[in-house]
């Protein structure tokens, strides 16, 4: 019976290699490999979870779901103690939630002055009936066209798109899972740069079959695409006996905080064209674009190099989502945009699984045809997140810690590596867990996003108040202080060089920078 | 050209290229038709009625009284903009507490509150389609099947198969005895599985059914849950028309009999509920998985991540659903007029004699029009059905669509339209068949003028004058009486 369950498992974490590194390293105080009825007591539930496993399918039995990463670990320990300015003032700050809460009041201001109660128009005709009876999986055109009309208005309308290609999903975690069932078959993979969002390796993997096979970004070049890093990530898919069907990017990248080079995309473009397979670009953060070097669509780069219309055009496909961008994301408002009409079809199809609520429809198709407003948000969302995350990283420098420089997004790649009691993901998991308890910061570690560097973090701006922000901040800096008086102490972390001096003036992360001997393509560390 | 096909075939998955999305079902070309050619009483008085359609319209004016009495339950208003923020910004898949709550209070409204409802274990989905698809991922790997009992939904193929990959074995279920699940069905069912090597995970029954409008009675379902029990399988209870019976408390929900059963195993019960039958709601997406296996709730609610309900709607809903004097009202009026628009149709109907299937549920009747086949095969069956779009003018939906054994049952539903419109669908009916029976007289005339020797029992005279309803207790239901004919 032992022997079964250990089986089982032995075979799930076989079968996903890349988050073996995460489960081998992972140990904060509640996750478990297993479900909670084996923790709970092993005897009585070893014989309940022999019989679930019989009475269940796989999917529900193994945990490709992906729920026991420290990803959702952290929420788990922040939702037991969460931060009230008043009500609990020492709880944990949430800072691994990328939401956009920093623009509610235009969005409620956009209400106040267009009053709309579930359909009723001022001339008193009613459309709650038509709207509660609407279940065309085609969506609302209304909303389609201007849905299209706000993905063009982030790309400075240098790419239109057609609402007949665009598919409406309950959310992008629905628009990636169906396009998983279209481009790929049980078995088949899709290369993805790390570090990326956690939630993909539910989403495209779970219940689809797929598989993910992770092309490496290092720091050395801060965390771009390479050549090189696409053919060994596609090599060894080759090794693994994996039919590669496509590229998946996040564009502006999630957790990077950074938008694709021209360079990036063109290599991609290359890349998928000379392997004939599919490119998605996820541009849920596109709207999130704070300063240069400025937002490039995928879309952009085929149409500038004159190949729309060709094969590799119907093999680009966008995932969007207003949940980002617009700080909606309880409303499920996901789309699928792709040139290629069986994609369009099949998906559309699909979406009857996660179809957006009507009203839902409604409400934004009036919100987003509204171009005055579209126009002033999108200008001062963008300020609000700048100004943010210049508060954020002038903050953490003070405590002596950079960031990637970053362009876009809700949050910032954060190098804490000096900080690491060892250069492991043990060191990495151990120096996590004192953020999380003793710092009360929920922060997202670069293992949990499958970085192939351990000491990385994301830490999110955009959903808390300018004080709450610097207060997470003293907290770190404080943390850092006492971290350091503690080192001076106990005579760790000697300079390689043994100048005392210089160990408290530099991090030791400059020392081990110096030893990358990988090439950088002039990437400034984040002032 | 076909290379260039298949190349295009090879780089998307099969899922995507296979027709296991099943619409290319004919349930489907007879909204095709209506859609080029959609009837409107004052803009297109000869088009096509949609009964193909079933959907609840006939109490929109109660809840819009609601929403106008309750402008705080949307949080685009004044009122409501209060909310709009943690409505928002609310992505917590376990949904929000009083629209869960609000849920369960309606179901249990539903069943005369002769069960109650644990708000921890409502899981939402992406309408009844996602809660199948979800139910199917959790109990079944592909290649596994679930036992159906026949006729059933037409969009069971696709919710239950397409991208699970799982299978469905068909429960046959005859007229001769009104089309009810018994034993010996269930077992033959479960024995073919076995004889073809496939591994039956699970039996799903739709109570009350879509599409005979008719649901099981106590009996037929404690001898399921022997079964399922037996077998060690699980049993799906697809209750999403539990407010549409008209006898309202005659109603038995699965969630009462495990009440009365308790050697019956809990880890394999599951309902699938919606309300987008009951409400009329089917554009808001709300769809709800009630397990009573632990495990299930816990991976069904990580699979709700994939269809959550709008916090828009869950927010509008956990307030109308939480008042009582509207719920209790809204049920009991709703049942009242789909009683009436039900007498309607079988006063109707009666007048030119068409039988259907005795029914107090659902927004459909299940019409017996074998009589009209030239030859009871599929194949006529397609042929009549052509002449009922084409001709009369009426989307109905052919039972050979809902996978039934026998060819000449069409499902026309009546929820879907105002009484106007009803009466048009009637009048049309009405003339088919009196133009039907000018034909057929003519044809027996010119027998008799040419000697032909018919035997024309009186039975069979009165049968064709008289109206007939299948019920239980009819002989005339009986397919042994019409062999003699």
């Amino acid at each position: 019976m032992l022997t079964a369950c250990t089986l089982q498992f032995s075979i799930y974490t076989f079968k996903n290699p890349v988050q073996t590194k995460s489960f081998s390293t992972l140990n904060p105080p509640h996750q478990t490999l297993l479900p909670q009825s084996l923790s709970l007591s092993l005897s009585l539930s070893l014989t309940h979870r022999i019989q679930e496993i019989k009475m269940l399918s796989a999917k529900a039995t193994c945990n490709s779901h992906g729920q026991d990463s420290s990803y959702f670990l952290g929420w788990e320990e922040y939702e037991k103690n969460p931060y009230h300015q008043h009500k609990n003032p020492n709880g944990i700050i949430q800072m691994g939630l990328a939401e956009n809460q920093l623009s509610f009041d235009l969005l409620e201001s956009w209400l106040k002055n267009n009053p709309d109660s579930a359909g009723f128009k001022p001339d008193n005709h009613s459309l709650f009936k038509e709207l509660a009876l609407f279940q065309d999986y085609h969506g609302l055109p209304a909303f389609k066209n201007a849905l299209a009309d706000f993905m063009s208005e982030i790309r400075s309308n240098k790419v239109t798109f057609d609402p007949n290609n665009l598919v409406l999903t309950a959310g992008a975690t629905s628009a990636n899972e169906t396009l998983m069932f279209c481009l790929a078959n049980p078995g088949e993979a899709f290369l993805l740069p790390t570090p990326y969002y956690p939630g993909f390796d539910r989403d495209l993997k779970w219940r689809t079959g797929a598989e993910i096979v992770p092309i490496h970004c290092s720091s050395s070049n801060g965390f771009r695409i390479t050549e090189s890093a696409l053919e060994d990530a596609y090599q060894q898919a080759q090794k693994q006996n994996l039919k590669v069907k496509g590229v998946l990017v996040t564009n502006p990248s999630n957790p990077l905080g950074t938008s694709l080079s021209l360079h990036e995309l063109e290599l991609l473009v290359n890349f998928v064209s000379s392997k004939n397979i599919h490119l998605i670009s996820d541009e849920i953060y596109s709207g999130t674009v704070f300063s240069s070097p400025g937002f490039i669509s995928i879309m952009e780069v085929l149409k500038n190099k004159g190949l729309m219309n060709t094969e590799v055009w119907k093999r680009v496909h966008i995932v969007y989502s207003l949940s980002k961008d617009l700080g909606l994301p309880g409303f499920r408002v996901g789309a699928i945009y792709s040139n290629d009409d069986l994609v369009v079809s099949a998906a559309t199809k699909m979406s009857s699984f996660g179809l957006i609520s009507s009203q839902t429809q409604y409400l934004l198709s009036e919100m987003l045809s509204d171009k005055k407003f579209t126009r002033t948000y999108l200008s001062e969302n963008r300020k609000r997140l700048k100004q943010r995350h210049e508060m954020m990283e002038k903050a953490l420098q003070k405590a002596g810690i950079r960031c990637l420089k970053g362009n876009a997004g809700l949050f910032s790649w954060v190098d804490m590596r000096h900080l690491m009691s060892s250069q492991t993901f043990e060191g990495e998991m151990e120096l996590w867990k004192k953020i999380v308890y003793e710092v009360g910061l929920n922060i997202s570690p670069g293992s949990s996003c499958h970085c192939s560097e351990p000491g990385w973090f994301r830490v999110c701006f955009a959903n808390m108040s300018k004080e709450t922000l610097l207060l997470a901040m003293q907290r770190l800096n404080y943390f850092v202080d006492s971290m350091a008086k503690k080192d001076n102490r106990s005579g760790r972390r000697q300079p390689l060089n043994g100048n005392p001096r210089r160990s408290k003036s530099l991090p030791k992360w400059v020392f081990s920078l110096s030893f990358t001997s990988t090439k950088r393509n002039g990437v400034t560390m984040g002032r | 050209m076909e290379v260039a096909m298949k190349n295009t075939q090879n780089i998307l998955s099969k899922i995507a290229t296979n027709d296991g999305h099943g619409e290319n079902s004919p349930y489907f070309d007879g909204w095709k038709a209506y859609d080029s050619n959609p009837f409107h009483s004052q803009h297109n008085p000869t088009g096509v009625i949609q009964m193909g359609l079933a959907e609840n319209m006939l109490c929109f004016d109660l809840i819009e009284e609601w929403i106008q009495a309750n402008p705080a339950a949307s949080i685009c208003t004044q009122q409501g903009a209060a909310d709009f923020r943690e409505t928002a910004i609310f992505q917590d898949y376990h949904g929000l507490p009083e629209f869960r709550a609000a849920i369960a209070n309606f179901m249990s409204q539903v069943r005369g509150n002769r069960v109650a409802f644990d708000p921890d274990r409502i899981v939402m989905s992406g309408g009844a389609t996602g809660a199948h698809e979800t139910l199917a991922f959790c109990l079944a790997d592909p290649g596994e099947a679930f036992l159906v009992p026949t006729p059933y939904y037409p969009g069971f193929d696709r919710d239950l198969r397409w991208r699970t990959g799982v299978k469905l074995v068909p429960v046959v279920c005859e007229s001769s005895n009104n089309f009810k699940i018994t034993m010996e069905a269930l077992e033959t069912a479960y024995e073919n599985a076995k004889l073809a090597n496939i591994k039956v995970k699970g039996l799903l029954i739709t109570n009350p059914s879509n599409p005979l409008g008719t649901f099981l009675d106590r009996e037929t379902l404690k001898n399921l849950v022997t079964f399922i029990t037996e077998k060690n399988i699980h049993l799906i209870s697809d209750e999403i028309y539990a407010g549409t019976v008209t006898t309202g408390d005659e109603f038995v929900s699965i969630a009462e009999i495990i009440k009365e059963e308790p050697k019956c195993n809990l880890d394999l019960i599951h309902i699938v509920y919606s309300l987008s039958k009951d409400m009329g709601f089917p554009g808001f997406r709300v769809g709800i998985v009630y397990s009573y296996n632990n495990t299930v709730v816990n991976i069904a609610r990580k699979m709700s991540s994939f269809g959550l309900v709008s916090t828009q709607t869950q927010h509008m809903l956990g307030s109308m659903l939480s008042d009582n004097k509207f719920v209790d009202n809204f049920i009991s009026e709703s049942r009242t007029r789909l009683a009436h628009r039900h007498d309607m149709f079988t006063r109707g109907l009666a007048q030119v004699g068409i039988g259907s299937l005795e029914s107090n549920a659902g927004l459909f009747f299940w019409m017996d029009l074998r009589r009209f086949l030239k030859e009871p095969t599929f194949e006529s069956e397609m042929t009549f059905w052509r002449t009922i779009i084409y001709d009369i003018k009426l989307n109905v939906s052919p039972g050979s669509s809902f996978h039934c054994s026998e060819p000449g049952w069409f499902r026309v539903c009546f929820a879907n339209m105002d009484d106007e419109t009803t009466m048009t669908a009637l009048r049309r009916i009405k003339r088919f068949v009196l133009k039907n029976k000018m034909l057929e007289i003519k044809t027996m005339r010119q027998c008799w003028q040419n000697n032909q020797h018919l035997r024309l029992s009186s039975r069979r005279l009165d049968e064709m004058l008289t109206p007939h309803r299948m019920s239980p207790h009819s002989p005339l239901a009986s397919p042994l009486v019409r062999a003699h004919n």
